[in-house]
Order: structure tokens, then sequence, then C-alpha cells
């Protein structure tokens, strides 16, 4: 289905880039406010998505030339490892840690969790999800 | 986490280096990286033996499922070191062995000692743990790994037979087992085995209405894994595997899981006299049927799997009798046939492993197992051949090997049962040891054949597809090793008694401590006559074999025919009833599961009472809302009434984009965030999807077909709202909601409760989930591309 849309296309050039960041900041409202790894993870594929209509399937794997599967893999290893923190600290597993006063360098005080790691997890496993189902039946001919 | 612990999960572990040194380093053989494994757990082991044969037992214990009762409690005791220390020790024989078995270029390693592995830990679980869950859990597992070894070489349709069959006898004894287990613990309330006894021992439970059951469920078990009598049909198919899996699994260590279960759980059941009788008959049966059955036997090690069954039916016998003289409270009758029992488990183990990794040197040397092509090999694998003859002599009793020592033992134990003054013991009792010694006749002529038919006579080379020769040292050194514990144990039977044998068998009833003298010479005891008169009749049918042998043709064996029926007969039935109702049909399927569901809810509904409106907590309806619904409805009948596709799917995204406004009136920022998106990235999913159907109009459906989805659908949403409204009425707690307001800013210093709940309060939930997910992606991915790959290759 190769449709030759310009002015989709040129809407989608600029508007991915708002979508991905959106996602991104989602990603790490999560905490505070609505957002968080699954929402912010559809938001990311619903940006990928686009570039599929507006574009084709070569170009989106052109852009990002991974392969979904090992994405959706690394996120699941991803979470569970977050979840083995704890129990290599002789915790329940899962049990997440948290500091709410960090310095970090250019952010300022900002607070930092463990759960934000898990949540990345989920996030990688539902891009990878999404995007695999669409690839798979994608280039299904 | 104790040593203990993990000793038995040491094997499982390892598994995961296999594949690196197997990819990494494939100029070595994979075994080599293997070995150190059991070696060590063996020098492990060993290094308790002090603690087990003080009569104490290593005991640890961590909580795994404790709601259910279900620990991973571990326990070394004098029977349980005893098997340990075979599976440890003959493993590590046995995987020597197979180094110069099995070829590295040709063979696929990696599985190979990742199935071992599985079964070796599998195994210690089996032997070592203290809960039956548990025991059971590892006791399926060997079901599995055997399963795997036999059909090893899976491109022969015998091992797939083979491996079948073992899979479908054993796994159906393992689920007996498991409602035995069941069973058990609705009579004593406990899983621990330990538990049981002591609580057995104070109060009986022999008067329960569930004790046959369980006793009869847990016998099936035991005797399905350990090829009893007509369980044993299994065996010889096995024979299928690689000969390192044969001696290791199917002669030395998991055919005795079974043996193991009924010594383990003798002093819960010896109260009655139908565990005795059952064990010792089933037992002697098996011995005499499967040790008839060798002779006619023209594959080594087919020979050597009947023998197998008919030595373990030996061992089985003796469990019996020593139950009985606990039952019958004689105390030296219980010690001389357990004796007799364990210290014929460690011989067997030597011997038939020697055997059997002979029978798999004579097969790789000549390329044949039949012993009617094989012959006057002596000379050319000398080593060989003298492994065979004493392996095989002191399978068949003579002295002074070790077979020979729990031979008499054997004897001598059932010559006591006379002992006993039964009531009808003087006729029928009479017969257990006839049966005994006339079932070591036949044992002593296969050990005859065995090595005399291949070792000796005329040498054959024509019909020989490789010239034979001595095997290499590395092959040989394992049952050389095996060989000589044969004569050490024979003629040292001390080295074993009071170290190893008597902590066994005092462990299995626990009692003092138990002086284990083994001797040569009993003076001229019926049991001396016994053994004189199994040689000489023997010889003369060894000798004579070519004549009696006819009546194996007048005998049917219809053990295996019954099997094949069996199988193919429920396979068929199956098969039918299944296409009966599984059409391929999708739509066929939503009607299944929508008229289940609604019949099955809405039965639960108002047979238990619990419909219930009320209306008291419901907000009034604004303007919002019902323009809402009004446009939820209105897009919903659209749906059904749309002529394409693509309205269908727009219509579709409507609904869902509606539901999500209706999060945003009800203030769910998150909800109605995710619907959004997940309504976004949904309808791109159908658009591409239905991209690839075929392009055609609605086809007309018939009235009635129409007729009765519609009832069908409009009973679902009757039944759903129903459920909604009752469910929203009905308030049987208080909610949990309170508790996540109060704690999670101060437990999990988040503000967003939702996503708090998400990955910290419910993480584990979040975790499967996303787990499920993931496997969704990948059965979708491999389906996708497997039929693109058959595809290609009809092309071709």
């Amino acid at each position: 289905m190769k449709i030759n849309n310009l002015v989709l296309q040129t809407i989608t050039k600029v508007i991915v880039f708002l979508i991905l960041l959106y996602s991104v900041d989602l990603f790490f409202a999560g905490h505070y406010t609505p957002g968080g790894g699954f929402i912010g993870g559809l938001m990311a594929s619903g940006a990928i998505v686009l570039l599929l209509i507006a574009y084709d399937l070569k170009f989106v794997k052109k852009i990002f030339p991974v392969n979904f599967i090992y994405v959706t893999a690394i996120g699941l290893l991803i979470s569970f490892l977050t979840g083995m923190i704890a129990v290599l600290s002789n915790k329940p597993f899962l049990t997440h840690f948290f500091n709410k006063h960090v310095h970090l360098p250019l952010l300022g005080e900002t607070s930092l969790h463990t759960a934000a790691l898990f949540d990345l997890g989920v996030f990688l496993v539902v891009v990878g999800v999404t995007m695999t189902i669409i690839q798979t039946i994608g280039e299904d001919d | 986490m104790s040593i203990l612990h993990w000793a038995v999960l040491a094997p499982f572990i390892y598994t995961l280096l296999i594949p690196i040194t197997y990819k990494l380093l494939k100029r070595v053989h994979t075994g080599w990286f293997v070995l150190p494994l059991p070696i060590l757990l063996f020098v492990y082991f060993c290094s308790n033996i002090g603690t087990t044969s003080s009569l104490q037992a290593k005991i640890a214990s961590i909580p795994w499922i404790p709601s259910l009762g279900i620990d991973f409690a571990v326990k070394l005791d004098g029977l349980g070191m005893l098997f340990a220390l075979l599976i440890a020790g003959i493993g590590s024989l046995v995987i020597l062995y197979s180094i110069y078995y099995l070829d590295k270029d040709k063979e696929k390693l990696n599985q190979f000692y990742v199935y071992l592995l599985f079964f070796m830990g599998a195994m210690l679980g089996v032997v070592l743990c203290d809960n039956l869950i548990v025991l059971y859990m590892f006791w399926e597992i060997t079901s599995i790994s055997s399963f795997l070894l036999i059909g090893f070489w899976n491109n022969r349709s015998n091992s797939r037979y083979g491996a079948m069959k073992s899979m479908v006898i054993t796994v159906f004894g393992g689920l007996s087992l498991l409602a035995g287990i069941v069973l058990l613990y609705l009579m004593t309330g406990s899983f621990n085995i330990s538990e049981i006894i002591t609580s057995v021992q104070q109060k009986s439970i022999i008067s329960h209405p569930l004790f046959m059951l369980g006793m009869i469920c847990i016998l099936l078990g035991a005797f399905t894994k350990s090829a009893q009598f007509p369980f044993h049909i299994w065996l010889p198919d096995a024979m299928e595997a690689p000969t390192p899996v044969s001696s290791y699994l199917h002669s030395a260590t998991m055919v005795k899981a079974g043996i193991y279960l009924i010594a383990r759980l003798s002093p819960i059941f010896a109260v009655s006299g139908y565990w005795l009788w059952i064990v010792s008959i089933v037992g002697i049966i098996t011995l005499l049927y499967g040790s008839f059955l060798a002779v006619k036997q023209v594959d080594l090690k087919g020979l050597l799997a009947y023998s197998t069954i008919s030595q373990l039916g030996m061992i089985m016998s003796l469990l019996g009798i020593g139950a009985a003289g606990v039952h019958y409270d004689n105390e030296s009758i219980y010690y001389i046939a357990t004796a007799a029992a364990v210290f014929h488990l460690v011989n067997h183990a030597t011997f038939k492993g020697s055997l059997f990794m002979m029978a798999g040197i004579v097969d790789h040397e000549t390329g044949t197992r039949d012993i009617r092509r094989l012959g006057g090999l002596m000379k050319i694998m000398p080593i060989t051949f003298a492994i065979a003859l004493i392996g095989s002599l002191s399978m068949a009793g003579i002295p002074p090997l070790n077979g020979f020592l729990s031979k008499e033992m054997f004897f001598a134990s059932m010559l006591n049962i006379r002992e006993f003054n039964l009531f009808n013991l003087s006729t029928w009792g009479i017969l257990l040891p006839i049966i005994a010694w006339v079932g070591s006749i036949f044992t002593f002529v296969y050990s005859m054949i065995l090595v005399f038919k291949t070792f000796t006579g005329k040498y054959q080379p024509e019909k020989l597809s490789t010239k034979p020769h001595e095997a290499p040292m590395g092959m040989l050194i394992s049952p050389i090793i095996l060989v000589s514990l044969v004569v050490i144990f024979g003629l040292f039977p001390g080295v074993l008694s009071n170290t190893i044998l008597s902590p066994a068998i005092t462990s299995i009833y626990g009692g003092g401590v138990y002086d284990l003298h083994i001797y040569h010479w009993h003076g001229f005891q019926p049991e001396l006559f016994m053994t004189i008169g199994v040689i000489v009749f023997g010889t003369i049918l060894y000798f004579s074999v070519t004549k009696w042998s006819v009546i194996y043709q007048a005998i049917p064996v219809v053990w295996n025919r019954i099997y094949d029926w069996l199988f193919r007969e429920t396979e068929d039935v199956f098969n039918k009833l299944t296409n009966k109702y599984m059409t391929g049909s999708l739509r066929t399927y939503l009607i299944y599961i929508f008229s289940f569901f609604t019949l099955i809810l809405s039965y639960t509904l108002f047979t238990k009472d619990g419909f219930k409106i009320d209306t008291s907590l419901l907000a009034p309806i604004g303007g919002y809302e019902a323009v809402l619904s009004l446009v939820l409805v209105i897009s919903t009948i659209a749906i059904l009434f749309s002529k394409s596709r693509l309205t269908s799917i727009i219509l579709l995204g409507a609904v869902g984009y509606t539901v999500s406004l209706f999060y945003v009136v009800f203030r769910a920022p998150d909800l109605a965030l995710t619907q959004l998106v997940i309504e976004t990235v949904s309808v791109a999913l159908f658009l591409l999807c239905f991209y690839h159907l075929p392009k055609n109009a609605r086809k007309k459906e018939s009235i009635p077909f129409k007729l009765s989805n519609a009832v069908i659908s409009v009973l679902v949403g009757l039944v759903v709202m129903l459920i909604a409204i009752a469910s929203y009425s009905t308030k049987l707690f208080d909610s949990i909601s309170p508790y996540y307001v109060d704690n999670t800013y101060i437990k999990a210093a988040g503000e967003n409760m939702v996503n708090v709940i998400l990955v910290d309060f419910r993480g584990f939930d979040t975790l499967f989930e996303i787990a499920v997910l993931a496997i969704a992606a990948i059965g979708i991915y491999s389906m996708i591309t497997l039929r693109m790959g058959g595809k290609k290759n009809e092309n071709k």
C-alpha cells in the first residue's frame, strides 16, 4: 500500500518527534502525575505506527534498525532484574528502593526510584510487543 | 538455603553453562565440562557419611508455598545417602564413559548433557526431599528427562516409540502417585514425610476410608517407575536410548526411584497386610517373569533390560518381606530382608552398570548387539570379556562376588517367611521361596548366555559390519572401576555394611543401631543348597537351551499388544471426539464460549442469590453522561449494519474513544490516556489485519443463524450488565482503596496511585502481564513467520 501522501508525510516528520518526546515525558511523569511505562510505551509505538502509515515498513526499519523481539526480551529482563535487586539484598522479590532527594548535575534536586527501572522494562516490552505484532503482520504478504 | 539445597539444585544451575561451553569450545568434548560436577557431589556426599552412619540426618528446609504446607525440605539420612552416592557415583562414571561413547562431532552433545544433568538433579531431588509435593515434582522431571534421553536419536522411529511408551506409562504412574500424595495429605494433614511417619506412629490411619485407595495409588506410582509386572513393558523399549543412559537411568538409578518410594513410605503403610503382600507378590512375579523372558532375548541390551526388570522385582519382594517383618513384629526377619534389599541395590548398580557399559562397548566395536551374530570375541576384546565375565558371575550369584552375598541373603529372607505361621502360609507361602529359586535359575541361565554367547564360540566376522578390536582405554575405565567394586564388595562386604547399608536400614523405620555382618559362609544352611541347586540346574538348562526354548512360542506375550491397542484406541476415539466440535471456525468457538459464559454466570448469579440492586450510592446522571451514552449506543448499533469493514473499524474506534471520554468525565486521567492510545494503536492494527483479508462483501447469512447470534449476544450483554450492577451493589468487605490512598506516598514515595500500584504494590502482576504480552508477541511472530517458511518450502 504505497500511497504518496505529501501532507501526511510532512506533518509526520514534525509530529513524530513531538509524540516521542511526549512519550518520554509520560514515562518519567508516571510516578507523580498520570503516565507511566505502559502508557509511555503505547504512545511511543503510536508514533512509530504513524510513521508506518505515512511512509512504509522499509522506512521504519531504516529509522529503527532493531529487532523488536529483542526489545521485548531486553525489557522483560530489565523488569525481572530490577526485582532481583531486592532479592540480592535479602528483601522480598520486587521490593523497590527510592531516594527522595538526590542532587544531579543539570537536573537539580530530584528523586530516584528503582520503580522507574522496572517501568522502563514495561515501556520497552510494550513498544517491542506492539511493533513486533504490527511488523510481522505487515510483512506477511 | 543450605549446602544440601544447593547440591540438589547444582545440576540444574550447571545446565546453564553447557550451551556456552558447547558453543565456545567445540574442540573439547562437552562431557569433560560436565564431569567435575558429579565428582564434586560425590565427594560432598561422602564427606557426610560420618553423619549418617552415626544415624543422624542432615535436615534443612526453606519455605516455598507455606500456605499449602509445601516446603523445600531436604533430608539426608542413611537411605537418602545410599541413593545419593549411587546417583553421583554412577553418574560420574557414566559421564566419563559417555565422553568416549558419543562422538563429539556427530551428536548433539549440548542437548544430551543438559538432559542428563536435569535427570541427575531431579533424581537427587527425589531421594533427598522430605516434602511429598516437591518429591513429586522431581519425580516427574525424571520421567521427562528419561523421555528426552530415550528419544535422543529422534530420527529413529523405535526411539520415538520407546520414548513415548516410557512417558505414557511413567507419567500415568506419576499422576496416580500425585493422587496418592493428596489422599495421604487428607488422611494425615501433612506433606512432610518425616511428620507423616511420626503422626502415623501415634495414630494409625489404617481404619481411614481412604487408606486403601491412597495405598494403591502410591503403589501404582512406584510399580510403573520401577518397571514392575505388568508395567515392565516400557523398560525393554527404553533400550533405544544411548547406552550410557541405559546404564545410568534404566538400570542404576531412575528405575530404583519406585523402590526408594516403597522403602520410604513403608513405615506408613506396613501396618496393612495388603501392602506387604502386594509388594512382595508383585516383586516375586516380576522376578520370575523378567528372568524367564530374559533368556529368550537376542539383543544384548534387551536381555539386560529384562534382567533389570527381574532384579528390581527381587529388591521389591525383599522390601515386601521386610515390611512383613515389621507387621508381624519379627525384627530379625525385617533386618535380614531389608539388608538384602539395600545390599542388592548397590550390587545391582555395580554389576549391571558394568554389564551395560560392556554391551555398549561391544555394540560400539562390532556394530551389532545381536547375540546371534556375535561370538568368539574373547581373544579380540580380552578386557571387555573379563568385565563381562565378572559382572555376569556376580549377577548369577557365584561366590565370592557381591551378587552371591545378596542372593544368599535373599534366599534366607524368602525361607524366613515360614516363621510367620500365617493362616495359609504352609500351603501358599511355600510358593514364594520356590518362585524365587526358579527365577534365580533363569537368572543364572541368562547370565551365562550373556557372556558365553558373546565371547566364546565361533567368531563370525562376516556377520559384523566393522572389524572389531578392543575398546579405547577411556571407555574401559568406568566398567573396570565398577567390576573392581563388584570384587571388593564381594570379598570385603564390611566396607559397606556398617557405613552405608546399616544406616540405610535403620533410617527406614528408625530404631537403634543395627550391627550388620555379611558372611560368605553360613554353614550347611538351606540357602547354600539353594545356591548349589541354582548352579546345577542352571548349567543343565543352559546347555539344553535349544531343546526347551520352544516353550517361548507356546506362551503368548500379550502386554505389549494390550498397550498398543489401548494407545491406538484412545487416540482414535479422542481424535474423533475432538474433530466433532473443533470445526476450525472462529464463529463456532465464539458461540461455545459465549453460551457457556452466559449459562454458567447466570446460573450462579441466580441460584446463589447474588443479584442485588442498590441505588443509594449512585451519582445523578448529568448531561455529559447522557450524550456520551447515546453516542456509544448509536455507534454500537451502527457497527451491526455497516456494509464495509472500514466503516466497522472506524465505528469500533468511536466506541473506544467514547469510553475514554467517560473516563475523562469521571476523572480518571490514567485510564483515559491509556484507553485513547490503545484505541489508536488497535485501530491501526485492525487496518493492517483487514488489509490481508479477502475483499469479499458480507455474505448473506440464514435467518436462524442470525437469530441465534442475536440471542446469544443480547444474553451476554444482559448477564454482564446484571453482574456489573450486582457487584457494585454488594459490599462484602471494606474496599482496599483507602490503604493505597494512605500508603502510596509513605511506602512507595509516589503520588500517582495508579502507577504506584502497577509498578510497586502489584508489581508482580505487571511483571507477569508483560511476560504474557511478550509470549503473545512471540506466538504471533512464530505463527506467521513459520507459515511463511512453510510456503517458501512448498514453492521450492
